[in-house]
């Protein structure tokens, strides 16, 4: 393959899509844009060692961004438009200027953005945490040693946050508008279990609460947050708040091309969304035979597989070969305190949940789901062995009862 | 080729473990333990993707 290819991303699908490229006999010019200015970094330390200050930012750079592939960055360039019957992309650069480049393969792994709560971003000490300079600007708060910090949205990234303020030392309210933290995941029953995990370590945890204001001063001609009045009824005083509501997609810039947007980009099994056009990462989605539906999975690993699979698909049409087909497993984990979860697969809250090994009140266990006799999840508390070993079993294509069975000969 | 593995930054995700069980194995006390540190040519690919999907970059492969 000898042409121009852009990605638009350079974060791990993006890197990994350039890097597979290469390695794999593309001697063309690689274009490789994303919004943020920063060398590609990796996001999981963001809100875990980057805040609890135990690494620096140059710990985070991923390997592949380092290596010498020729790709020709264009780092704090924003891509705007695509017109995919011209072949060419609308970039902006810093300085607001708009250029467009040509390509003959596009590469769409431009990520998500943190959701932020609405007419909040001028006020200070309030934060999100998605990039490096998000989890920066935090860091520094938290090094000023506030009285309280408020975590909203007790999802993976808020917990994790909490779990970094309180290896800090720093009193923490961690508020979730649901029920249960993690409930539409992993369901009713382990996310029960994860709101004991905040509970246990000292967390102020708050469910079915949600916020109904931030309230501000005006210090030195800046707003600043002083509290957060919630509707339970109470305010709780903090100079720091940090918003973990989700994220948004990243694909505003791809209305009108034509693609079809649903949730992210649509793709066939194979990541292709048009011809010479693939896409990876959170704003994938594919149809999974294994799960039976369309997923668009936001997983660390995922966007790693899908990075290489999409720049595979690519070089695939250009050599004529059969593509191959990307339905991988689902995996990722997430560090709270000193509990490591890990969840195999792609459950339904509403899916049967059995604990095979250990126990919830040990808060080390596994435990399976299952959708009738179907498969659906292995899910571990610090027990990573058992979940390796138990997700190999979704490549068995072993039921839910034989997995069961399974779990107990570990 | 030997296998290194920084065991400050590994923290037992056991991905390797997935992909080279015969190289990787994460026991009962949570530990990483390399059951071969000279592992066959013929295994480099797995490697190279168990240095790849270390979620912590804690596996290397040096060649001496």
């Amino acid at each position: 393959m000898n042409s121009t290819s852009v990605i638009v991303g350079a974060s791990l699908a993006g890197i990994n899509a350039a890097r597979t490229l290469r390695l794999q006999g593309h001697t063309g010019s690689i274009i490789v844009v994303d919004a943020d200015s920063e060398r590609p970094y990796d996001r999981p330390p963001l809100s875990k060692q980057m805040l609890t200050g135990e690494w620096e930012p140059e710990k985070i750079l991923l390997p592949a961004g380092k290596e010498d592939l020729d790709l020709e960055f264009r780092l704090g360039v924003r891509a705007k438009a695509v017109d995919l019957a011209a072949r060419q992309i609308t970039l902006e650069g810093a300085d607001g200027t708009v250029a467009n480049t040509a390509f003959d393969s596009l590469i769409i792994a431009s990520g998500a953005s943190a959701r932020r709560l609405p007419d909040t971003a001028d006020i200070a000490g309030v934060h999100v945490v998605r990039t490096l300079a998000d989890s920066l600007a935090l860091r520094a708060e938290l090094e000023a040693g506030p009285s309280r910090v408020v975590v909203i949205g007790a999802g993976f990234i808020g917990a994790e946050v909490a779990s970094s303020c309180r290896k800090r030392g720093i009193e923490v309210t961690l508020v979730e508008a649901m029920p249960l933290p993690l409930e539409r995941i992993l369901g009713a029953e382990m996310g029960r279990v994860c709101a004991q995990v905040h509970i246990e370590n000292g967390v102020d945890l708050r469910l079915g609460t949600g916020v109904l204001q931030l309230e501000t001063e005006i210090v030195d001609g800046v707003e600043k947050v002083v509290g957060v009045a919630l509707t339970d009824g109470t305010s709780v005083a903090t100079e720091v708040v940090v918003v973990g509501i989700g994220v948004t997609l990243n694909i505003d810039w791809l209305e009108g091309s034509g693609l079809t947007l649903d949730d992210g980009v649509v793709c066939d099994n194979t990541l292709l969304a048009a011809p010479g056009v693939v896409a990876a990462g959170d704003i994938a989605r594919y149809p999974s035979a294994r799960f039976g539906r369309m997923l668009r999975v936001e997983h660390w690993e995922t966007a790693i597989a899908g990075g290489e699979a999409a720049a595979r698909r690519l070089l695939a049409e250009a050599s004529g070969e059969t593509p191959v087909v990307f339905d991988p497993i689902p995996w990722f984990w997430s560090d709270q305190y000193d509990r490591k979860i890990q969840l195999a697969g792609r459950p339904m809250p509403t899916d049967t949940c059995v604990v095979v090994h250990g126990s919830t009140d040990e808060f080390r266990f596994v435990a399976l789901y299952g959708d009738g006799d179907r498969l659906t999840g292995v899910l571990g508390m610090n027990r990573p062995r058992h979940v390796v070993q138990l997700r190999a079993l979704f490549e068995e294509g072993a039921s839910f009862s034989e997995a069961c069975e399974r779990a107990a000969t570990l | 080729m030997r296998i290194v593995v920084d065991f400050d930054l590994c923290e037992s995700n056991a991905v390797c473990m997935g992909i080279a069980p015969e190289i990787f194995e994460v026991r009962d006390d949570d530990f990483l333990y390399v059951l071969d540190e000279n592992p066959p040519e013929s295994m480099r690919a797995k490697m190279e993707e168990s240095v790849q999907r270390c979620p912590k970059q804690a596996i290397s492969i040096a060649e001496d």
